[in-house]
């Protein structure tokens, strides 16, 4: 366990240090202690490695992550995780607003409640969101999905392309094109992995499925693009 | 961009370290808003019959002496004025308007920031660290207040442009946002005689919620009206005599933390501002949720 002092060498060049030296040095356990509410904590790591993060953390805690497991032991401002690619990403607190947001892989894990727009326009990353979630969550998220084991704000999912959000709370409203669904074998399976990976006792029955009802947008399978 | 703080202190015995308490997370600001800032801080009142007028002037060289001499031949009256830099604190106990009408007759230059028996505010452009500095906030002592770093976006950076604006007695407002009707508030406000000192989008909203508590809203009623007339994104943190009160508008673009201790209720716009302050690892952290009327008593 190497432990670094972000209070004493600086953002800048602690993540220098993830991006120049912790791929080669064989290092795979770290702690960041006085945090103190930073911005751009452990951005853009590549290294496959266990990142404790000791405290609150600022704007884009662990942005871009690939490969890395960050846990922060405290509260996330905006965007945490934002544009994950792989690895995970674990809030131990609350996570401010736009928590995932465009991430394209990997799994974040809130356990208290997210502020606004949390995994907006997300690409195929997982959230699970220990609390509830505030207003326009899922706005226009593209693939992955979404767990929210408390209440959704209002406007959930608006404009929602191929991800699915599962809710186990109240929602307060769905937002244009987002709908209600039945649950299938699969959805059960889906909500019952996320679950157990993120430690959080819940019955998968007790989940709402909600999805796009597809009225919104057009899309054209004979390019091949995928989502 | 900009910055905003706010601090009420619970624990009596902490009270004379307010400033030292809140000079970090002003400085912690600085990012946010680089050109200016300002502070309205309450303390405790004079008496009664007395008004405390803090007063501002970009004159460097400007006599407060020959004003408190021509003050006092004048109205045959004592005066106390206390001088930072190029700002006084005034305290009379003359008729509020007759001592305005006295002041812009004779001082042009001088600029009435406030009146009140509590609030003091000061304001002036500058990084936050070196506007604290030139006005000593480290060393104020006082019951709660309300802090402002400003990256302005859409009016001059000027010492007027630069928060808290005030309505009425001790009534202070700080802003991170912008609106994007200001134009069309200040006529619908010109209309009813009510005038903007600055052609800043948050004076424009300050007049309004004053407008309205002048038409006998309370401030939760004022704010609603906010809702439905103001248009833009806003964090607003006011200061009353005897409380703070905060709220955000319906999207929450713009950031606020708070943090709830048995001694103090510390708020920014960021977590990294209230990190220093003591024992913070047991406050209660939240970030307020959109239009709602969050309020804390001194």
């Amino acid at each position: 366990m190497e432990s670094l002092d972000l209070h004493k060498i600086g953002v800048r060049d602690i993540n220098q240090y993830f991006h120049k030296e912790l791929p080669s040095n064989g290092i795979k356990e770290i702690e960041i202690i006085n945090s103190a509410g930073e911005h751009n904590i452990a951005v853009g790591i590549e290294t496959p490695c266990d990142i404790d993060i000791r405290g609150h953390a600022g704007y884009y805690v662990a942005g871009m992550n690939k490969n890395a497991n960050i846990t922060v032991h405290g509260n996330a401002g905006p965007g945490a995780a934002e544009n994950m690619m792989s690895g995970s990403v674990r809030i131990k607190g609350f996570a401010s607003s736009a928590a995932g947001a465009s991430g394209h892989g990997g799994i974040l894990v809130v356990e208290g409640d997210t502020s606004l727009r949390c995994g907006i326009s997300m690409k195929g990353i997982d959230i699970v969101i220990g609390g509830s979630v505030g207003n326009f969550s899922g706005f226009m998220a593209q693939a992955g999905r979404m767990v929210i084991c408390g209440d959704a704000g209002e406007g959930l999912g608006d404009s929602l392309y191929e991800a699915v959000i599962y809710v186990k709370g109240a929602i307060k409203s769905l937002g244009a094109d987002a709908q209600l669904e039945p649950m299938t074998e699969s959805d059960y399976e889906s909500v019952q992995e996320l679950l157990d990976f993120s430690g959080f006792e819940h019955n998968p029955k007790d989940f709402k499925r909600v999805a796009s009802a597809k009225q919104l947008y057009n899309w054209n399978a004979d390019a091949e693009q995928e989502y | 961009m900009c910055g905003i703080v706010g601090l009420l202190i619970k624990n009596e015995l902490l009270r004379p370290k307010i400033g030292e308490l809140m000079l970090p997370m002003l400085i912690g600001m600085t990012e946010r808003g680089p050109d200016s800032a300002g502070l309205a801080i309450f303390t405790e009142p004079v008496a009664d019959n007395k008004r405390k007028f803090s007063l501002y002037t970009m004159d460097e060289d400007f006599s407060w002496v020959t004003l408190n001499n021509d003050f006092h031949t004048h109205f045959g009256s004592e005066i106390d004025l206390k001088q930072v830099a190029n700002h006084a604190i005034l305290t009379t106990d003359l008729d509020v308007v007759t001592v305005k009408i006295w002041l812009n007759d004779n001082y042009p230059s001088i600029h009435v920031l406030s009146v009140g028996q509590m609030m003091d505010i000061y304001k002036d452009v500058g990084t936050p660290a070196q506007v604290a500095e030139r006005y000593n906030f480290q060393k104020m002592s006082g019951t709660h207040l309300i802090g402002h770093t400003r990256m302005a976006t859409e009016s001059a950076v000027t010492p007027a442009s630069a928060h808290p604006f005030t309505a009425g007695e001790d009534w202070a407002l700080v802003h991170n946002g912008s609106f994007s009707n200001p134009n069309s508030i200040r006529r619908m406000l010109a209309h009813k005689g009510i005038n903007c000192e600055t052609d800043n989008d948050t004076e424009a909203a300050c007049r309004f919620l004053e407008w309205r508590m002048g038409e006998g809203d309370d401030l939760e009623t004022a704010l609603k009206a906010g809702f439905e007339e103001l248009d833009g994104f806003y964090t607003l943190l006011m200061g009353t005599k005897d409380q703070l009160a905060l709220v955000r508008d319906p999207f929450a673009c713009k950031p606020a933390v708070v943090a709830e201790h048995d001694d103090y209720v510390a708020i920014a716009s960021e977590y990294r501002s209230l990190a220093h302050l003591p024992d913070v690892k047991n406050a209660t952290i939240y970030e307020p949720k959109p239009e709602e009327l969050y309020i804390w008593k001194v």
